[in-house]
């Protein structure tokens, strides 16, 4: 159904607004919300706690919007993050920190070949297809860890996570720098306008001549490695591999985050800070609970009530009607 | 679609013949594993995911799928502990309360499902978080059941003594209540005009739609029947534990999924069964009961396993689908 092209809303504004409501209620009713002090070389407060908080998220996110994107979803990244983590903790005390690094990474990379491979050459449905992985993944994790959780003391290791730099945390950089690169690279080359039309109609794209095929395998593969550096700062933050809980529901976060930032579901159109702003939207409001005494195990209520509104407000039906209204009183 | 009769059924042969292959390996190599108690204990300690892969069976047999089971089994397990610990609820009522509140909030998914038109995996990903929250709101930690009625009657009492073997083998309600479910699910999809327009809108849902079928009944009926299911076998849970716990069954609705798929039911929907799905639950026990039985195996294999079994049926089905 064609659209007016000035009635829709700009797509940053829902989730920037969400997030201004929410610092603006923290602002009135949380104290010591927005303290940041600079305490040896770096910044400490609540606000970088989030900002630092979510890049993993953030990281994830990055990868899963561009999944999104072609039509497909990732549900296997919190299991390989689980994965990365164990390789990069059963290297921690023998290997040099640049091979614990791309061993990390090249399982998170592996593991998206592998659910890239499972959608194009087998045609499976992305949740099917990452659903085995997804299903299989925590094993596999296991099974490299023994079904122990391996702690080390690796200070190179441990200062991924832990240590500032230029007085923000590093994963905080870390997210900046994926999401800036993967922007780059969608945005100042035709990659983003390939994959987004992927989305939309693949069978047009085919027909056109664009290699559906190795676009979406790529997207899996960056997906994967994004999950990989998200489980090496998971596992550097914690000082430990937890095949059972490291990078539990993630996927969910990073789904939500992606889709709060206006990439739409069924593909074809993606914003990565949008997504950025979702990932950041999704921990402030976890912490605002936090701070307001609500305990981590019920804090899925709230969190999936918001999903649930989020949704609704994006869902196609309504945001019609909201444009629509919108554009009327334009 | 070409597809005949022979390969429909080829998923659920290979799945009944996996069964039995794994069960005689298992009796070959094990010296004990051929025993009655074995057969028993596979039914007892499968008996809440039997039921569970009843509903996912409905959901995906409409091309859906519902992602929210486990926390609700979570949310009805602690809500009766509490009831009857705490409220001082008859057993009896405190479980038609629990299923009740089980299907009314599947009904509540499929309502928000069809109103908006959002994607199913997603709104069940929330009603995934609300329900394990609200386990935790309900009562933040596990809690026993010490109800007389729960121990003596549903547990003792009403359980089944079957004469074979020397001591006789003891078949707990339980197994009974997840036995009801497969039969009743199985007749409602076979002989029913709801199981009949839930293969159709699940085969093609615009060829349902074109020849008149009511979509958004047969959808919102699917919904509340998974509500229903994950609220029955949350009371399996709940009995086979004798405590309610809202941490529990996390990653549960994976499992029934992966059920359902090695049971021969096409993910994409209008394809498979509820027999299918309960052969798919004692594959999956069976291979856990192989991995526990050989010692020194991580119990880690079975997931491993289980992913691999799930991805060959997968491909399996798109072979002899297309």
């Amino acid at each position: 159904m064609p659209e007016p092209r000035r009635a829709s809303l700009p797509p940053l504004l829902w989730p920037l607004a969400a997030l201004a409501l929410l610092l603006c209620f923290n602002f009135l009713f949380t104290p010591g919300f927005f303290s940041v002090e600079f305490r040896d070389g770096r910044l400490v407060g609540t606000l970088i706690d989030i900002l630092n908080h979510s890049s993993k998220v953030a990281i994830v996110a990055v990868g899963m919007t561009l999944v999104i994107a072609t039509g497909g979803v990732d549900l296997s990244v919190g299991a390989v993050v689980a994965i990365c983590g164990a390789v990069a903790a059963t290297l921690a005390q023998r290997a040099p920190m640049p091979v614990i690094v791309l061993a990390a990474l090249g399982a998170g990379l592996a593991a998206g070949l592998c659910n890239g491979l499972l959608v194009t050459r087998l045609r499976l449905q992305p949740i099917v297809a990452t659903l085995v992985l997804m299903v299989a993944g925590r094993g596999v994790a296991q099974l490299i860890t023994d079904g122990l959780i391996i702690t080390f003391e690796r200070p190179a290791l441990v200062a991924v996570a832990n240590r500032s730099l230029l007085a923000l945390p590093i994963p905080v950089w870390i997210a900046v720098g994926i999401a800036a690169l993967a922007a780059a690279f969608t945005r100042r080359t035709a990659a983003g306008m390939l994959i987004e039309a992927v989305g939309d109609n693949d069978r047009a794209c085919r027909y056109s001549g664009v290699n559906e095929s190795r676009l979406r395998l790529g997207v899996y593969a960056f997906c994967g490695l994004c999950a990989g550096v998200a489980g090496l700062i998971e596992c550097s933050y914690i000082k430990a591999a937890d095949a059972n809980n490291a990078g539990l529901f993630l996927e969910l976060d990073a789904i939500l985050a992606a889709i709060i930032g206006g990439t739409a579901l069924a593909g074809g159109r993606f914003s990565i800070a949008g997504s950025l702003t979702g990932a950041l939207l999704i921990q402030a409001l976890t912490k605002t609970m936090y701070m307001h005494d609500v305990s981590a195990d019920v804090a899925p209520l709230p969190k999936g009530l918001a999903v649930l509104a989020v949704c609704i407000l994006q869902a196609p039906r309504v945001k019609t009607s909201l444009a629509r209204w919108a554009g009327g009183r334009a | 679609m070409k597809r005949t009769p022979h390969a429909r059924h080829l998923p659920l042969l290979v799945t009944a013949s996996l069964v039995l292959l794994v069960f005689i390996a298992g009796a070959l190599v094990y010296p004990r594993f051929a025993s009655f108690g074995v057969v028993r204990n596979l039914m007892v300690d499968n008996a809440f995911l039997a039921v569970a892969a009843v509903g996912a069976t409905f959901v995906i047999l409409s091309g859906a799928i519902d992602l929210s089971i486990g926390s609700v089994m979570a949310f009805t397990s602690i809500l009766l502990a509490t009831l009857i610990e705490q409220h001082g609820w008859h057993p009896l009522a405190a479980i038609a309360f629990a299923v009740i509140v089980g299907g009314a909030f599947g009904l509540a998914q499929g309502l928000i499902i069809q109103a908006f038109e959002l994607p199913a995996f997603l709104v069940t990903l929330a009603g995934m978080f609300i329900a394990r929250g609200g386990a935790f709101l309900v009562h933040p930690q596990s809690l026993g059941i010490k109800h007389p009625f729960v121990a003596d009657v549903l547990n003792e009492r009403l359980s089944l003594v079957l004469p074979v073997g020397p001591h006789g083998v003891t078949i707990p309600l339980l197994v009974d209540i997840a036995l009801l479910a497969i039969a009743a699910a199985a007749v409602v999809l076979s002989f029913t005009r709801l199981g009949r327009n839930v293969y159709a809108v699940g085969d093609h849902e615009q060829g349902a739609m074109l020849m008149g079928l009511n979509i958004r009944a047969t959808r919102l009926s699917v919904f509340t029947i998974s509500g229903l299911c994950s609220a029955l076998a949350g009371v399996v849970f709940t009995l086979y534990q004798q405590s309610g716990d809202p941490a529990a069954c996390k990653g549960l609705e994976l499992d029934a999924i992966a059920a359902v798929v090695i049971g021969g039911t096409l993910l994409r929907g209008g394809i498979g069964s509820v027999l299918g799905s309960s052969l798919g639950v004692l594959l999956l026990g069976l291979i856990q009961t192989i991995v526990t039985f050989q010692g020194n195996l991580n119990s880690w294999w079975t997931k491993i396993v289980v992913g691999f079994l799930v991805l060959a049926f997968v491909a399996l089905q798109r072979r002899f689908t297309r």
